[in-house]
């Protein structure tokens, strides 16, 4: 079937998008196939579908973000909606108000979807028991972020022309990434085998639970990998004493050419970004023909395109 | 003819008699005489004169239950739980003792306030209240509280409330000061540094939801130390809620060693398994944790065997203000004092334990450790006890419930057993209000 039948033909059965969990294998294959199917109508650029005229969209991030943020509002404004970006700071949540007491408050707006990032787990799912729109996670703590890994897996499709499979390595600090949980659990529904490789103190407990094999050491952990995703030291949500140093973490775990050795020859080297250059990704890698960073974010806008569209499926 | 409430003498006839403290299970009847047990056995009615009987038609009576670990409101946070509201919840429970933990506003470490909480707890309360008082001022784990004179106000026993003494010498010095008075020193067993940032179990479920945990090493390792300074003060001890296998075995051993120590649970963690936390449900947020399914039924198997002396209730009315919110920065506390005889109960109904050794955990055992006149159903002791149906299922409804927080884990959950009347000195306190209990002249 084209990527445009498929695109077409498929449903969306839920309401909100939460997470990557309870997702199957077919509604993964539907999303990326409306997504890739945007990427045909969206280039040439100064297209512009009408689907979300006279709806309304509202980014609420209760935490801090340059690409994620933007890359909804691109979408929606592709797709015609009215966008409007509310940044909840910290200080206004210190005057006392709760996030239910902000969903109430939009919901009473009437928006057609909410954009939500929040830093604490569950806070997705419990804004979508508030409000009567559809509610897409944007990152909840460190639980899921499904957006990220749904372009993720776009990425790896066009690159590699399949999923099933491929060995993924994840190296980084994977017990505070949303992005590796929900990868982990998209590439394992895929088919492909999923590797962590983390010093013991940046990863969760009991992690193989996760359905993932654990390497504490790179030389191992990228044998025979497919594609190597580097993820972002979280300065942000990391308690001190996980790692002795930044010099300590890049000899160990960052990513440079010796390292890319360990993989396969025609391995990807991907990473959600924002890069800490020279932490976890030596700086010339990020801009190697390996590198499939760049093609990640234009996957970003088509992905969130496409689960904007998937949602609307169920609006009133 | 007059309800038996109303009369300083009366019977309780043809009742399943059960009584861990002396042994006895057998169906008989009860006098009451101004407030106190007078008789027990089989056929007593028919040495009586014309006095009010109650038929209770086989069903069990039980001594009140002791809930030692209850937080109230009063004073400070009177809009969660007072003094009366809790009582009225404990009566509805079989509670006819409440024993309430010293993390208030202001915080019970002064004699004046224990003295508050007796009148308090005398003028608008309708079961028994004692004070367990702070074992530090402010309970900020630095210095000693006047144990002695908190001890002759009333206080029954001392503990640093929620917060553990992270510092070894101070639990020394306290453990050995409060031997010399007698007195018991409880504890919340927690490692503050281990525990850290989690707000659930760490384990598979944690790991799963994304949410930061707290290893049951955390809990353990208190235990142990505070196990160790009690071998070496020669101090009684009591591990206020354990939640786990490894705990129950520091326990155990130091049992077999002859210390003075023992150990209570809560009946959470009796009941529950951290499955129940399901998808981010904060009414299952609880200190200690819910926690993986082989430490509940390791828990069980500690009440079965006698290694954990007591069950508690650990009731914390919490509002919904503070409950409704993410996983992580919801309030920790559930409701439970009304709840704990039917769900210690439903561990007998599913055959998990035997109906005397779970009874004798909440009533005899407490008893004994806080030096206590109730807990037992014999000539002299206080006339408070408790008539349960074993068999009348019922749904529980968190907006009936008697507290005045509903924030209650058990909440459209159905128990198979209930409370028919509940007495506190020979007074009933309590009535089902469904079913009807016929009196004969």
């Amino acid at each position: 079937m084209s990527i445009a039948a498929q695109s077409e033909q498929f449903r969306y059965p839920y309401r909100h998008l939460l997470g990557i969990e309870g997702l199957s294998q077919a509604d993964i294959y539907g999303l990326l196939a409306m997504a890739e199917h945007e990427i045909a109508t969206v280039r040439p650029a100064g297209t512009k579908k009408d689907v979300l005229r006279g709806r309304t969209l509202i980014n609420l991030f209760f935490e801090p973000s340059t690409r994620t943020q933007s890359s909804f509002e691109l979408a929606g404004k592709r797709l015609s909606a009215d966008v409007m970006n509310m940044a909840v700071s910290r200080s206004s949540m210190e005057k006392g108000e709760t996030l239910i007491d902000t969903a109430i408050t939009l919901n009473a707006m009437r928006p057609d979807i909410i954009v939500v990032r929040h830093h604490c787990a569950g806070a997705a799912q419990l804004l979508s028991q508030k409000v009567d729109c559809a509610v897409i996670n944007a990152g909840d703590g460190i639980h899921e972020h499904p957006t990220q890994a749904l372009l993720d897996a776009l990425t790896v499709k066009r690159k590699k022309g399949r999923i099933a499979g491929l060995t993924i390595a994840i190296c980084g600090d994977i017990m505070h990434s949303r992005v590796a949980r929900s990868n982990i659990i998209l590439f394992n529904t895929l088919g492909a085998r999923v590797r962590v490789i983390a010093p013991s103190t940046l990863l969760p407990p009991n992690a193989e639970v996760l359905g993932v094999e654990v390497f504490n050491g790179m030389r191992e952990g990228l044998q025979g990998a497919d594609v190597v995703m580097m993820l972002r030291l979280q300065r942000e949500r990391m308690i001190s004493a996980l790692i002795p140093s930044l010099r300590e973490y890049f000899h160990l775990y960052g990513l440079n050419r010796e390292k890319l050795g360990w993989a396969k020859p025609d391995a990807i080297i991907m990473h959600p970004g924002p890069i800490n250059r020279g932490v976890e990704i030596e700086s010339g890698l990020a801009d190697d023909p390996r590198s499939v960073i760049r093609e990640q974010v234009e996957m970003g806008v088509v992905v969130r395109m496409a689960v904007l569209q998937a949602v609307a499926q169920h609006l009133p | 003819m007059a309800e038996p409430q109303a009369s300083p003498v009366h019977l309780l006839s043809g009742a399943r008699i059960l009584c861990p403290a002396t042994g006895r299970d057998e169906i008989g009847d009860v006098l009451v005489e101004n407030g106190v047990i007078a008789d027990i056995g089989p056929g007593l009615e028919r040495r009586q004169g014309a006095i009010p009987v109650l038929r209770c038609d086989g069903h069990l009576l039980i001594p009140g239950l002791i809930d030692m670990q209850v937080f109230t409101g009063e004073p400070g946070s009177e809009h969660r739980e007072t003094l009366a509201t809790a009582s009225r919840a404990a009566a509805a429970g079989g509670v006819t003792t409440i024993i309430c933990m010293p993390d208030t506003i202001p915080v019970i470490d002064d004699v004046a306030i224990v003295n508050f909480i007796e009148r308090a707890a005398r003028a608008t309360a309708i079961v028994n209240i004692h004070p367990i008082a702070a074992a530090t001022k402010r309970l900020e784990g630095k210095e000693m509280t006047e144990i002695a004179l908190l001890k002759e106000a009333g206080a029954v026993a001392f503990s640093n409330g929620k917060t553990s003494i992270a510092d070894a010498r101070l639990m020394r010095l306290l453990l050995a000061y409060a031997k010399d008075q007698g007195a018991l020193v409880i504890h919340a067993t927690e490692d503050r540094d281990l525990a850290r940032g989690g707000v659930m179990n760490e384990g598979n479920v944690s790991t799963r939801l994304g949410l930061p945990g707290v290893h049951s090493a955390a809990e353990t390792i208190m235990v142990e130390r505070d196990v160790r300074l009690a071998g070496l003060t020669g101090g009684r001890y009591h591990a206020a809620t354990i939640s786990c296998r490894a705990s129950l075995e520091v326990i155990a051993r130091a049992k077999a060693a002859g210390h003075a120590v023992t150990c209570g649970v809560s009946v959470n963690n009796l009941a529950l398994s951290e499955e129940a936390i399901g998808s981010y449900r904060t009414y299952f947020k609880v200190k200690p944790p819910l926690r993986a399914e082989e430490d509940r039924r390791a828990m069980v198997t500690g009440i079965a065997s006698g290694h954990i002396d007591v069950i508690v209730s650990n009731h914390d009315p919490q509002d919904v203000d503070v409950k409704r919110l993410p996983f992580e920065e919801a309030a920790y506390g559930a409701i439970g004092v009304e709840t704990m005889l039917a769900a210690a109960l439903e561990l007998h109904h599913r055959g998990e334990i035997a109906l005397a050794p779970l009874i004798a955990a909440m009533t005899a055992n407490p008893a004994r450790l806080l030096g206590l006149p109730g807990g037992r159903l014999a000539p002299g002791a206080p006339a408070d006890f408790a008539l349960v149906h074993l068999d009348a299922p019922w749904t529980v409804d968190a907006k009936r419930l008697h507290s005045k927080s509903k924030n209650t884990l058990f909440d459209e959950q159905t128990f198979r057993s209930r409370v028919l009347r509940t007495f506190v000195g020979g007074v009933c306190v309590y009535k089902d209000p469904e079913f009807h209990l016929a009196y004969a002249a």
